[in-house]
């Protein structure tokens, strides 16, 4: 069973984090990922880095422009973790624009993900019917789930359809935003929340964007399976002193 | 038409739309309604009404005697250069703001490079009393103030992006994230035929109107409709798709784009997409880009802010790969050449992305018979301050 189908059938309250590989120095991706575990982490967003990322906000943007900077690939990163599950047990998965991975080639990209143990990708611009027809046979074929975002615009009918075809889990997009959102829930996205909520969904769903703090945190859980942290925990990565012992405060911070 | 876009939005392999679900609400809502909203009888007489009355169409198809005989063959210049705010951008944007006040928004978001595209786009949001806001390339920013003043004082809120080459590509990433995030009174004019489905259609059919009147002006001037071959300069593609339209199905007039080559398309100084790239997906559409193997996209170079984008409008990429139309390099010294030759010439001041139209010339060899139309995309103004640098370096006076 894929990793994430497991995650969610036993746990709820998931705290799932993401940070761009090669950021903040090239070879910290498999240092970072441990750390996380060692702090109880549930799953982890591997953020790989392309030149035009349009639905990220300056956080992320500038995570991403040091990593390719620092030399960072898709086929360095699939170097760097592929001794990762020798220590690493919990849902790993991808998170990065469709271009690195069309050009690394989808079929490959999908065999090498299976290969190196992670459990799913995040293409926000892969759209489901895009999906459908050029590459859901191919995620298929080498068991990696491939997530789909929703927003607060996304309407009832569309959240049912992308539920269907979503694996493992819904990725529910808190607000109408790039990422690295204003923090704190507004009256429309407490009605969206609640809307989704009655939707009856089959899939889990986790909620990110926006969420950066315990109170944000909870928020979320009390609406969805779990949350995401993301350009707050990049933040937190490129503050001075010892890395590892930023991650851990950090963390620490949320539950 | 057999190089019009499929129902999914792709022209062979290239195009579609590749979106953040965020957009997903706003592109659908495009797709479904901007063929019979631009068919409507309401949308037609205000958008021809605006294009007669209000940025001076028909642009005029000019014979160019003394190019003509400096280079044989029959040429005209179709002059593009004297709409309304100086190039064929605003036909684009009149249309498109039309559309935008039948979907009920009331922000305008657009990206620019050389400018022209966003003075066309605050002009129509002045005309329509909306709001603009225009993001642009710090770069750009620098070389193209004349525009960025123009933006200003129609009103328009002007945003340097910082990121990247700080150029049209960043630009347009700067315009999407905004569009993410002002989901429900904002419409993004995108200035070319390039971005997700139903954009690169909709631009082109916006723009048609370039060889639709280039039709019957040259049946008064030459008594045939078609010519032999029509020139373009090609950055994202929207002056040479207008100018191209009505000429796909005809295979015998021979279609030219020209790319900025920059430096040369040997060097890493280039934006010659065509000659240097490979298919990918880059601003919601499948289409040929300049990248390296990891699929990251690579800095583009030109004199020529216009032309100086990674990628290119989907048709383009379907026409080059079919053979339907050819595509040429066209260096930043030869269009500087090409500028001068033309004014000196003809009197007539190019922008500098319409010189590298201009510049192909030089490596053309017509009959004397020949019918040649090149699109005049627009005028010099913005670039005088290139064009002085070059007459004090060269000491011309």
């Amino acid at each position: 069973m894929n990793r994430i189908d497991t995650l969610f059938k036993k746990n709820k309250d998931i705290l799932s984090i993401y940070f761009t590989a090669g950021h903040p120095t090239l070879n910290s991706t498999a240092e970072i990922i441990r750390t996380l575990v060692e702090e109880g982490v549930d799953m982890i967003e591997i953020g790989v880095p392309f030149s035009d990322p349009v639905a990220d906000g300056p956080v992320i943007q500038q995570s991403t422009y040091k990593s390719l900077e620092n030399g960072m690939s898709v086929k360095l990163l699939f170097e760097q973790l592929k001794d990762i599950r020798k220590t690493v047990d919990i849902p790993l998965l991808l998170m990065g624009y469709l271009n690195p991975a069309l050009q690394y080639g989808i079929e490959e990209f999908c065999a090498k993900c299976a290969e190196v143990g992670i459990d799913g990708a995040i293409l926000p611009d892969l759209p489901l019917e895009i999906y459908q027809e050029e590459y859901e046979a191919a995620f298929n074929r080498h068991g990696i789930h491939n997530i789909f975002l929703a927003t607060p615009q996304t309407s009832d009918e569309r959240y049912i359809q992308l539920d269907k075809h979503s694996g493992g889990f819904l990725y529910m997009v808190a607000a109408s935003s790039i990422t690295g959102a204003k923090t704190g829930f507004q009256d429309y996205q407490q009605k969206y929340f609640e809307r989704i909520k009655n939707l009856d969904l089959k899939l889990p769903r986790v909620i990110g964007f926006g969420i950066s703090t315990r109170e944000t945190f909870e928020h979320a859980c009390r609406y969805a399976n779990g949350a995401i942290i993301g350009s707050a925990f990049v933040s937190a990565l490129e503050k001075d002193g010892d890395m590892k012992k930023n991650i851990r405060e950090f963390v620490r911070t949320i539950r | 038409m057999k190089y019009e876009v499929d129902k999914k939005g792709f022209y062979g392999e290239f195009g579609g739309a590749y979106i953040p679900e965020a957009m997903y609400p706003n592109i659908e809502e495009l797709k479904n309604r901007y063929l019979d909203i631009m068919s409507g009888s309401s949308f037609q007489k205000e958008f021809q009404d605006l294009l007669r009355d209000y940025v001076g169409r028909p642009s005029p198809l000019y014979y160019a005697r003394r190019l003509s005989e400096h280079y044989g063959g029959r040429i005209y210049l179709k002059r593009e250069d004297l709409n309304h705010t100086g190039s064929h951008k605003v036909n684009n944007t009149i249309g498109q703001i039309l559309i935008a006040k039948r979907l009920r928004k009331t922000r305008i978001i657009a990206e620019t490079g050389a400018g022209q595209h966003g003075v066309a786009t605050a002009t129509v949001c002045a005309l329509m009393g909306l709001k603009c806001v225009v993001y642009m390339g710090a770069v750009d920013v620098a070389r193209q103030a004349p525009n960025v003043l123009r933006m200003k004082m129609l009103g328009a809120e002007v945003i340097p992006v910082e990121s990247g080459n700080k150029t049209l590509k960043d630009a347009t990433n700067g315009a999407l994230r905004d569009w993410i995030n002002n989901p429900l009174d904002t419409h993004y004019i995108i200035g070319s035929v390039v971005g997700p489905h139903p954009y690169p259609d909709m631009v082109a059919r916006l723009q048609s109107v370039i060889s639709e009147e280039i039709k019957w002006q040259l049946m008064e001037h030459e008594g045939r409709e078609n010519p032999d071959y029509v020139l373009a300069c090609v950055g994202g593609g929207s002056n040479a798709a207008g100018v191209f339209y009505h000429f796909l199905d005809n295979p015998e007039v021979k279609l030219i784009g020209t790319e900025a080559a920059g430096l040369g398309v040997d060097t890493h100084e280039t934006a010659a997409t065509l000659a240097t790239g490979s298919p990918g997906v880059l601003h919601s559409c499948r289409t040929m880009l300049m990248q390296n193997e990891d699929g990251q996209i690579t800095e583009p170079y030109s004199i020529s802010a216009g032309l100086d984008y990674p990628g290119i409008g989907p048709l383009h990429s379907q026409l080059f790969k079919s053979g339907r139309a050819k595509y040429e390099s066209i260096t930043d010294q030869e269009a500087l050449d090409a500028a001068f030759k033309l004014t000196r010439l003809e009197g007539i001041i190019p922008a500098l992305e319409s010189a590298h139209a201009f510049a192909l010339l030089e490596k053309m060899k017509f009959q004397e018979n020949d019918v040649v139309v090149i699109n005049v995309s627009g005028r010099g103004d913005k670039d005088m301050q290139t064009y002085i640098d070059v007459m004090q370096k060269n000491k011309m006076d």
